[in-house]
């Protein structure tokens, strides 16, 4: 299992979601990804794309104007 | 098919290949019979696309979405630019809609290929510039490109005959099917049976009997096709989903493209056209003003590209000055960050300047009366 980052900070809806499905694409089901984000559109976005997709939303953190939500990527992605 | 067909159909594409026995052509006719076909449905957000996929789903077809993000999206990044939108619902009404049907959604940057699209449609503009027949033509191409890489077999989009004055018109449904390239393999399952029968219903992998013949911008039809399946919160209908519709927001960019003196932009430019005042006072230069703490903050991002303005004195918006101003234009400029300040009504107020290389002065300025703005600086 490998755990990456992904950085989405000043990227606007959809562009996180994005830039996420694009990372997935070169992970292995049960791989993490920590995706950094400043649009607060992505706490409703990207979970909405892992439900869909079949990805588990593991964490989803806010500090301040930064939102940092973590992945683990399902069988099916 | 009958089993001569499978046979032919199958040999065709494994030339030398020979059934060694009818059990084994049955069971490549079951394998055939039962493998569902598949097909992608162009998601945009609203009903139309909801409940065309939904009917093709109804047939025992796999559907996966896919959605195009253009830069020229309404949803989404306008509602989390400005603060006031913050406390509305943020969902992105395509995911929305995958979630309603159970389906998968790929979201697909088209953003570089599309500016050919905006530059230079080739069927030209509607009221504003908005190149919708390219632009659909553009988007169905990308969905066979999508097909014949995934093997997928077919193509929906939400299309109704007559619903739109530029690409859903009897005369240019076809002409986007042949156009795209996707010819008979687009299905328009809500006015289908207005239109010849495409390859999957001569195929019978669809039956054409339970497709629509939906036309015309009565919307009842499809309100009441939703009813039917319990849709209830979906996207209202009557919304544009595309700034180039938008009548100001084409005004901008054809602002940005006759003072660039090309037809050119880039994702951060059409950006900056959905925020703030702008106002453009002398040829070479315009203001970008933020109209609050939300614009503000999203300007923020971009300030070290533009020489900046920032009332010190009271509280007032981000300015960023857009094109090549001049030192002498710098007043000018500071009196109009003034003006749309809290200390418009000052005798004085004090604005900070700060250059590409991050070098600042401060200018003490007068207020640019309202009555001094002439009204063909506002873009």
């Amino acid at each position: 299992m490998s755990s990456r980052q992904l950085d989405a900070r000043n990227l606007l809806c959809p562009l996180p979601v994005i830039r996420t499905q694009d990372s997935v694409v070169d992970l292995q089901p049960g791989d993490t990804l920590q995706i950094l984000c400043t649009d607060p559109g992505v706490i409703h976005d990207i979970p909405a794309w892992c439900r869909v997709h079949g990805h588990e939303v593991c964490n989803v953190e806010q500090q301040d104007d930064e939102i940092i939500i973590t992945i683990r990527v399902g069988e099916s992605g | 098919m009958e089993c001569n067909g499978i046979r032919a159909a199958f040999q065709s594409k494994h030339p030398g290949f020979r059934f060694a026995s009818s059990r084994l052509l049955y069971l490549v006719i079951a394998f055939v019979m039962t493998e569902p076909r598949k097909a992608v449905a162009l998601i945009s957000g609203g009903l139309d696309s909801l409940l065309a996929t939904r009917v093709v789903m109804d047939q025992g077809v796999h559907v996966e979405g896919i959605n195009f993000f253009t830069g020229f999206c309404v949803e989404g990044h306008t509602h989390a630019i400005r603060k006031q939108d913050r406390a509305k619902p943020k969902r992105n009404n395509a995911l929305w809609v995958a979630e309603q049907l159970g389906i998968k959604l790929h979201i697909i940057d088209i953003i570089d290929d599309y500016k050919d699209v905006v530059i230079n449609p080739k069927h030209g503009y509607g009221a504003n510039l908005n190149p919708c027949l390219d632009c659909k033509i553009f988007m169905v191409g990308k969905a066979r490109e999508w097909i014949e890489a995934t093997g997928f077999d077919f193509i929906i989009t939400g299309e109704v005959i007559g619903q739109r004055p530029m690409s859903q018109r009897k005369d240019t449904m076809p002409v986007v099917s042949r156009e795209s390239g996707a010819d008979d393999l687009l299905v328009r399952p809500l006015c289908a049976r207005n239109l010849p029968a495409t390859l999957p219903e001569r195929e019978g992998w669809l039956d054409r009997e339970r497709l629509h013949d939906f036309s015309g911008r009565s919307r009842k039809p499809q309100m009441a096709l939703a009813r039917q399946y319990g849709f209830e919160d979906y996207a209202q209908p009557a919304g544009g989903c595309c700034f180039l519709t938008d009548k100001q927001y084409a005004v901008k960019l054809t602002d940005l493209w006759q003072t660039r003196g090309s037809r050119k932009y880039d994702l951060d430019d059409i950006m900056l056209l959905k925020v703030g005042r702008h106002l453009r006072p002398r040829p070479h230069f315009k203001l970008i003003i933020g109209r609050e703490e939300g614009e503000n903050r999203f300007m923020e991002g971009y300030r070290k590209r533009f020489v900046h303005m920032l009332p010190l004195s009271h509280s007032g918006p981000l300015v960023l000055l857009d094109g090549a101003p001049e030192p002498a234009d710098l007043e000018l400029a500071a009196r109009l960050t003034a003006r749309f300040s809290q200390g418009r009504d000052a005798q004085q107020v004090t604005v900070q300047v700060t250059d590409k290389d991050g070098g600042s002065q401060t200018l003490e300025v007068a207020p640019l009366p309202a009555s001094e703005i002439p009204a063909d600086w506002y873009i």
